[in-house]
């Protein structure tokens, strides 16, 4: 310690930060990996239960070494180049959709005060990111030179951006019950009690937002851009290896990410549900288990949608709902059952 | 116009997305179908068309008299069979093949048989480690039937009544 601090000198303070920051976001990060492990685990066995199958059980007891078996095996694949592909993008592509998955999660608070980074626009942030990551998804498919990649990509970015209107609809209702950007004071701005978390007040927002989360994530039934009956896997459909199981692990990672805001926005975050028993961070993990749980029933549950209707339902009923019902909050709060939304 | 507040409603309360979702929902607590391989195994027919055999008579001579049934009506044209006179004076095959990759398992050689002679087992879990391991030969059907033939007997026992 001696040592590094001479070594160093007067940046021994900086140093010590960035040091430290690191171990926080390697704290953050790998459980969050080993969670994206899970959950592909937990949706091969949910959608086979839900089929009347068990799902994978011969790797490990109970199949619960298989992530790791599918990631080893991933990894040792070759990673093969298509000739025709810009090179460059082609890598940058997959980095660029997994790095926004990860980075936003350095605004999500876990707990009263166990947040990477408790900044005020915590929340421009996080839509910042989910929004840089549809590049990734551009770039895989323009960088493949394959006209299935092509018109993945295409579809994937007309799909999120539209979604994404939405989903900052739905924000704002937030917004405006919270009277801040701030994750954590969203979160406290839900305290006491189940009947004061904002999904009650904010219902059709609630509704919206998770089926647009559905749509931004590209998860069934909207998984149109990687519609295997059609496109075989849109975008990314010439990637193999790691480099597809990193454009993988993005799709998950954002799946939880968009579950962990449902939870932090809707359903009161860390906060008990009942005033007698204590706020935690279980809470908040039971809370967003459900809703991946959700993820995964609706895509043991639902055809895929046609692409036509994806446009429609995220244009002309989405946007309009958010619209109607925002201007709705907006004027109740201007008479006296204003309480309601605080 | 009243139809279409209805149906307009209806969609919005989202009531035959749930009413789908009850039904995976119950499929989830459902008991599971699933028959896990190579430790549980289906029940299967006495019928079942799995991999040829050729029988012997109870003496040890072999049942074929290389008559070439088997070879014409073969769909796949899997069969391949050539014979010739031996010293007792019978007609036998030198060479008896079946390409298990073209073989359809249709059964049509074991229905064209005359003296039940080319038949097909209940195995259907074998393979083959390199090309060719499939063209099973005359002594590799003679030996399959050798060993299952108790099996092979029973089986065509049970079905003899409707034969």
């Amino acid at each position: 310690m001696q040592f590094f601090s001479g070594l160093f000198g007067s940046y021994w303070a900086d140093v010590q930060l960035v040091v430290w920051t690191l171990i926080k976001i390697v704290a953050i990060v790998l459980p969050l990996m080993i969670c994206v492990a899970y959950l592909t685990l937990a949706e091969r066995k949910v959608i086979g239960f839900m089929q009347v199958r068990i799902g994978p059980n011969r790797v490990g007891y109970w199949g619960l070494l298989q992530p790791l078996a599918d990631g080893l095996k991933l990894l040792f694949k070759e990673i093969i180049l298509p000739t025709a592909s810009n090179k460059t993008l082609f890598f940058i592509g997959p980095i660029l959709a997994i790095a926004p998955a990860f980075a936003a999660w350095a605004v999500v608070p876990f707990d009263a005060t166990l947040v990477l980074a408790n900044i005020d626009a915590g929340l421009l942030y996080i839509l910042a990111m989910t929004s840089v990551a549809v590049y990734g998804v551009i770039i895989a498919g323009w960088a493949s030179n394959s006209k299935y990649a092509f018109l993945g990509s295409l579809r994937s970015a007309a799909q999120i951006v539209s979604y994404e209107i939405a989903m900052g609809f739905t924000l704002v209702g937030v917004l405006m019950c919270a009277n801040s950007l701030n994750l954590g004071k969203i979160v406290m701005g839900q305290e006491g009690g189940f009947w004061h978390w904002y999904f009650l007040p904010l219902f059709p927002l609630f509704v919206v937002y998770f089926i647009s989360a559905v749509a931004e994530t590209n998860r069934a039934p909207f998984d149109v851009a990687e519609g295997e009956s059609e496109i075989v896997a849109g975008f990314h459909v010439e990637y193999s290896g790691m480099a597809f199981a990193v454009f993988f692990l993005a799709e998950y990672a954002n799946m939880i990410l968009v579950s962990m805001l449902a939870v932090l926005m809707f359903l009161g975050g860390w906060l008990s549900p009942v005033p007698f028993l204590p706020d935690s961070i279980l809470w908040l993990l039971v809370k967003v288990a459900f809703m991946l749980f959700l993820f995964l029933w609706f895509r043991a549950t639902f055809p895929r949608y046609r692409y036509d209707q994806i446009m429609r339902l995220g244009w002309k009923v989405f946007i309009p709902i958010t619209l109607v019902w925002i201007i709705v909050v907006a004027a109740m709060m201007q008479t006296q059952w204003a309480y309601l939304f605080h | 116009m009243l139809n279409t507040i209805k149906n307009t409603l209806g969609s919005l309360m989202l009531w035959e997305m749930l009413k789908g979702m009850a039904l995976t929902g119950r499929y989830f607590f459902a008991r599971k179908i699933t028959i896990q391989y190579p430790e549980e195994r289906t029940p299967q027919s006495n019928r079942f068309r799995g991999l040829h055999a050729l029988r012997r008579y109870p003496n040890g001579e072999e049942r074929c008299i290389a008559c070439k049934l088997c070879e014409a009506v073969c769909p796949a044209l899997a069969i391949t069979i050539e014979s010739e006179q031996r010293d007792d004076g019978t007609r036998r095959t030198t060479r008896y093949d079946i390409d298990l990759t073209k073989c359809i398992f249709c059964g049509f050689c074991e229905e064209s048989c005359p003296v039940d002679s080319i038949v097909e087992t209940r195995i259907f879990d074998y393979h083959g480690e390199k090309r060719g391991d499939l063209v099973y030969t005359k002594q590799m059907l003679l030996e399959v039937g050798d060993k299952y033939e108790a099996q092979i007997a029973a089986d065509r026992a049970q079905d003899k009544v409707y034969r």
